[in-house]
């Protein structure tokens, strides 16, 4: 089960990432074999085998729902390469 | 060719936790922008959030108001879009394994009841607010990321935009009752989102859908639907295909727009969300929950027509939200005069509050209020005219009823022999009324009463001067 190419400029795409021709070919090629190699475990039988939900063997961490403190709005924005007032900045979006 | 409208809406309501779905940060409205934030609501690399236990409980709780199944088993997963009101690229919530699934709800239009059913209630956070006021960028404010929602999606049950808003509303009303929300539109803490085609009447194919999301208010739903309904069968009967895609709601100009197309847009590659653990319900935790669920707006309604004796409307209308439910429980534990209380609430109490710019959950007079007015009306201590005076006196002041009734004498006139002395003179100064009156004509009563009343300003017990014109015409005429 290899990659094609349009699977790359696909998943690219969500991604928001550019890739050049021989990119894309280089990264079709490689994205390709970890697939294969994964796929080494569909030759496993595991019909007996639950499916796993969630890796961790632990279940239910929750928090009480009690409030404690925030960041400061100069904390918060703090590492923020722009901001007016209070607020991030972020280039223009459509509405 | 005759059409049908199908929908399916998807109802995001903000819990009314304390804190927000994954860290500790208030979840409190209308705060200064970006105070409210930590490094784990910022999408901060490295911090580890951990679930708020009220929120599985309140989405429990809705799940089994909307009488839906718990599930045993559910668990978090990562919902991955590109847009700047979520910090972290991703939103987290419940994709295939959400903690409520298959309820139903009834709603009744026009004398027709159905159920409308429910596919699935999932968990997740808000995402920030997007202001487009700066002159060469977009701000955000992070207070409302994380807030915890309750995502309620509907099957394509609904049929028209009053079927949508009887739902909406019934959603609304018994989410209030439970107390998981205050259910406020005007702060966007419900906000629906509907999914709409056109199909051929008859027909089990579903025609091809458009989504509107965040319409905010009743009144936007009903416009929404009607509108892109209509925009749907003439695109059809113009022969023109309807293409996927989510549209924008401009509630101002009452039009929808395409936004973007949805295919693409919706390949949020879900996976599970590796730093929260599944949720793990036992029997005896959702057992203990439906056992705390107050009672719901359809039992309250019944009970009031088999305990208060109300019509069915008066019912229905007092059973609408849940704080004026209460306002009303309060008022008949301290007065056993259901109907009074239900006349005087239904008719006089809402336009007041509307002049003084209050609601039911903001009123300012009490229950025990209201009482003592209704008793001093019943008690003909004023009149009903009196007492709609005095409660529009009550709204504005806020003083008691006997004490404004005291200051503005508006106590009834019930001495006779007052009353007589005012009614010899009002009928020996009306002849032509006398003489109409025995001439059989019962009409001048009315005016005679009419000027007994101008001269108390309203404040003769009218029973009692009917009375007294009757004998004193009597005695004109013999």
């Amino acid at each position: 089960m290899s990659l094609i190419r349009e699977d790359v400029t696909y998943v690219a795409n969500l991604a928001r990432l550019e890739f050049s021709e021989d990119e894309v070919t280089a990264l079709a090629d490689q994205l390709g074999a970890v697939l294969d190699y994964a796929e080494t475990l569909s030759g496993l039988d595991t019909s007996q085998i639950k499916a796993t939900e969630h890796v961790l063997a632990v279940q239910n961490v929750f928090r009480e729902d009690e409030i404690k403190s925030c960041l400061s709005n100069e904390d918060a924005l703090a590492n923020a390469p722009e901001s007016e007032a209070g607020c991030f900045k972020v280039p223009r979006v459509m509405e | 060719m005759e059409y049908e409208i199908v929908i399916g809406m998807e109802i995001h309501v903000e819990l009314g936790t304390k804190t927000k779905i994954f860290c500790s940060c208030p979840t409190e409205f209308g705060q200064d922008e970006n105070t409210h934030t930590c490094p784990v609501c910022l999408g901060m690399p490295g911090v580890l959030p951990v679930l708020n236990e009220k929120v599985v409980e309140y989405a429990t709780r809705a799940g089994l108001a909307l009488n839906c199944e718990i599930a045993h088993f559910s668990k978090m997963d990562r919902k991955n879009y590109f847009y700047p009101d979520l910090p972290k690229a991703y939103q987290t919530s419940q994709f295939d394994l959400p903690i409520c699934t298959g309820g139903a709800v009834g709603i009744e239009v026009d004398g027709v009841k159905k159920d409308i059913g429910i596919t699935r209630i999932h968990i997740e956070e808000d995402a920030g607010k997007l202001l487009h006021e700066s002159a060469d960028g977009t701000l955000l404010d992070v207070n409302r990321c994380g807030v915890p929602l309750i995502e309620i999606v509907t099957e394509p049950d609904l049929r028209s935009a009053e079927e949508a808003r009887a739902f909406a509303e019934k959603v609304r009303n018994i989410l209030e009752y439970t107390g998981v929300s205050d259910c406020k539109m005007e702060q966007g803490s419900m906000r629906f989102d509907v999914n709409l085609s056109i199909r051929e009447k008859g027909s089990e194919v579903l025609g091809t859908r458009t989504e509107m999301k965040n319409l905010n208010s009743f009144r936007a739903l009903i416009r929404a639907v009607q509108y892109e309904s209509k925009r749907q069968i003439i695109e059809l009967k113009k022969g023109r295909e309807i293409i996927q895609e989510t549209r924008k709601w401009d509630d101002a100009k009452g039009v929808s727009s395409s936004l973007r197309s949805k295919e693409e847009a919706h390949d949020y590659r879900y996976f599970p969300e590796p730093d929260l653990v599944p949720i793990v319900l036992e029997p005896s935790y959702i057992e203990k929950i439906k056992s705390e669920l107050p009672e719901l707006p359809e039992a309250k309604k019944k009970r009031y027509v088999d305990e208060y004796k109300l019509p069915e409307y008066d019912a229905g209308v007092l059973t609408t939200t849940g704080v004026t439910a209460r306002f009303f429980e309060e008022a008949v534990a301290l007065y056993n005069e259901p109907k009074q209380i239900s006349n005087w609430m239904m008719v006089e109490i809402p336009p007041l509050l509307k002049e003084n710019e209050q609601s039911m959950e903001t009123i300012t007079i009490t229950p025990a209020q209201l009482v003592e007015l209704l008793k001093l009306v019943k008690d003909k201590v004023i009149s009903g005219t009196s007492g709609k005076e005095v409660l529009k006196e009550m709204f504005i002041s806020g003083k008691n009823a006997g004490d404004i009734v005291k200051e503005q004498g508006l106590a009834q006139m019930s001495d006779t022999g007052e009353l007589e002395a005012i009614i010899e003179k009002i009928v020996a100064d009306n002849p032509k009324s006398v003489e109409d009156i025995g001439a059989g004509n019962e009409k001048a009563y009315g005016f005679l009463t009419g000027q007994v009343m101008k001269a108390t300003k309203g404040k003769a017990n009218a029973q009692v001067a009917n009375e007294i014109i009757r004998a004193v015409v009597a005695k004109h005429l013999a």
